[in-house]
């Protein structure tokens, strides 16, 4: 069974309708191609009104969809020659992110990203994608190796967070994430970002900063999750679908006040709806935009990426 | 114009004519206002003895949390200080329910715009840059002005060439400003990516509580990172960590001086010594002096 959340039963109704009829006419002989059509119209224009007017929180359901692709399926189909590379070096090795390096349109590149879980025991190892501080320096290791061999940095943003909890606190979970981002701010290579999932708080923000940011269209990116974020200003983690409308978290949200610089479109009704689309339309615009800060002068890239962050919020 | 640590009693006495001289009691359950406070301990305090003592409790050396001005007056030389960007004013850019009251209460209630003053002075005769947050105005949340401000002190410092000294105090990102308050992470962060890679020293003192946001950025990226006995700091809440972890948290957790044993901080510094410990650090990084 798929996951159907509630505001797209009316279309998973209509589909098994059509499906269902289909069905009846190749049984029976009958050509009911007009009713099947009519129907089919009227599912596409639900769909179309459905997910082209999705409220914050359906973006945040849609966003966590078990079967979204993750940053692997995206590292596996983009990437020739990928040899994954693992461990931070000084602790281990977080399975909440993964890493290594290969060839992307032409480019030998350091890819790293935040990998959440296919089902609940996948999820358990890779606690839901949520990093600890051995995640950051295993990410900040591999960007390090990236600027010594000048290759360029693509990073998939996908997470709630950063782990909460006290080992995290132990080895330094703030000191982790600090430390990434002003690697990131100052790193000698291009980097593209691309949330294609959550992005919450300073644990995605820790694979976050680069060149050029893109969205998925159904992505979401925000302070902190909105359930975090209801805890904190109402102590009710249960107002979460409250905090996701305030929090204006939405792909098209940020790209109105300059934080991302595209949205990469989704295959109608979200990612999991048709991967292999997915996969196309985010491989268009990934290969551009690598390309395009590939072939910039890199002290003009350094300063273009900090007057970038220094504008943000001066609206 | 190194000051004995004795004459330090006399910038206290100094603060104590300004206007943002409140003894700021920390819970509710503390005795309001006035003359008298009753610290963590049950000890009844004496604001003016507490004054003298830094704010520091004389039984149990509780560090009572001082505001902007008060750990400015307490920092810096005499008159040496000079604001920046004092006319700098946060907005409620997403319309964030209840945010537009909040922030005109906080600033009726501390006399600040934001919850960070910013400026130059001496400390022990030495330029600095400083950046002073103040945990009373919306628990020292950063937001685009926070950020801007910090953003804005650390390239003042590096046109300058003179070290920054930042204080922290903040509970973390401005959850009222979203997206915008998590990328004042990013934007402090690039700042000091400018000042480390021309060199130049970055004091960061963290004082209760610094958490998130903060912590997780410029908190944690001092050159030499020095607390306050006692302070919380991390990076997710206790309370929040309890929740998750469905367990109690051990004692001293996520206290100054878990972070210095874990290898966090380099240095735990009492208050009455913090002064003269930032005018040592300032002094050995100056060659010849
Ligand atoms: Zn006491």
């Amino acid at each position: 069974m798929p996951t159907v959340f509630d505001f797209e039963k009316p279309i998973y109704e209509l589909e098994t309708k059509i499906a269902e009829l289909k069905q009846f006419s190749a049984d029976k002989g009958l050509n009911l191609n007009r009713e099947i059509e009519v129907l089919e119209q009227r599912a596409l224009e639900l769909k179309r009104s459905t997910y082209g007017n999705l409220t914050p929180w359906q973006k945040v359901l849609i966003a966590r969809h078990p079967n979204r692709l993750g940053a692997r399926d995206y590292i596996d189909n983009f990437c020739t020659d990928f040899v994954e590379l693992h461990g931070d070096r000084a602790f281990g090795d977080d399975p909440a992110v993964v890493g290594g390096i290969g060839r992307m349109n032409g480019y030998a590149v350091t890819v790293v990203g935040h990998q959440k879980g296919r089902d609940t025991k996948e999820n358990l190892v890779r606690n839901f994608g949520m990093l600890h501080p051995d995640g950051c320096r295993k990410v900040l290791r591999l960007m390090r190796q990236a600027e010594k061999f000048g290759r360029p940095l693509v990073c998939f943003v996908d997470t709630p967070g950063a782990h909460c909890g006290i080992g995290a606190e132990e080895r330094g979970q703030a000191e982790a994430i600090a430390r990434n981002l002003m690697a990131l701010s100052t790193l000698k290579v291009p980097i593209v970002v691309v949330v294609i999932g959550e992005g919450g708080s300073g644990g995605a923000l820790a694979l976050g900063m680069g060149d050029r940011i893109l969205m998925q269209e159904h992505s979401v990116f925000s302070v902190s999750s909105p359930e975090a974020c209801a805890s904190i200003i109402w102590k009710d983690a249960g107002r979460a679908r409250e905090a996701a409308e305030m929090l204006k978290l939405t792909a098209q949200d940020l790209l109105r006040w300059g934080v991302i610089d595209e949205i990469v479109p989704e295959p109608l009704g979200g990612v999991h709806r048709d991967p292999e689309q997915a996969l196309e339309l985010l491989r268009e615009a990934l290969f551009r935009h690598l390309d395009e800060i590939c072939r910039l002068d890199r002290g003009e890239l350094l300063r273009t990426r900090y007057h970038k962050y220094r504008a943000i919020g001066n609206l | 114009m190194v000051q004995a640590p004795g004459e330090v009693g006399t910038v206290f006495e100094l603060f104590r004519k300004s206007k943002y001289f409140t003894v700021q009691p920390e819970s509710k359950r503390e005795i309001p206002e006035g003359l008298w406070i009753k610290c963590r301990c049950r000890e009844i305090l004496f604001s003016k003895d507490l004054s003298r003592n830094y704010k520091v409790c004389q039984k149990c050396g509780h560090h009572f949390r001082l505001t902007a001005w008060e750990r400015i007056e307490l920092t810096l030389d005499p008159d040496s200080f000079v604001e920046f960007d004092a006319d700098l004013e946060p907005r409620d850019i997403l319309e964030f329910p209840g945010y537009a009251q909040k922030l005109a209460k906080a600033q009726e209630e501390t006399g600040l715009r934001e919850a960070v003053v910013t400026g130059e002075g001496t400390i022990g005769g030495h330029r600095v840059v400083v950046v002073v947050m103040d945990a009373h105005f919306i628990m020292g949340s950063m937001g685009t002005v926070v950020g801007e401000k910090v953003a804005r002190a650390a390239e003042r410092a590096l046109e300058k060439r003179v070290p920054l000294v930042a204080f922290s105090a903040s509970g973390g990102a401005r959850m009222q400003e979203g997206i915008l308050s998590l990328m004042q992470m990013g934007k402090t962060a690039a700042a000091l990516g400018r000042l480390d890679q021309a060199g130049l020293l970055y004091i960061s003192v963290l004082t209760d509580p610094t958490m998130g946001g903060v912590s997780a950025s410029f908190g944690f990226l001092g050159d030499i990172i020095l607390a306050e006995p006692g302070a919380l700091i991390g990076f997710a809440g206790p309370r929040v960590i309890e929740q998750t972890i469905r367990q109690k948290l051990p004692d001293g957790f996520q206290q100054a001086e878990f972070l210095q044993e874990h290898g966090f901080v380099d240095l735990v510094v009492p208050r009455n010594r913090l002064r003269d410990t930032i005018i040592k650090i300032l002094g050995l990084h100056q060659q010849g002096e």
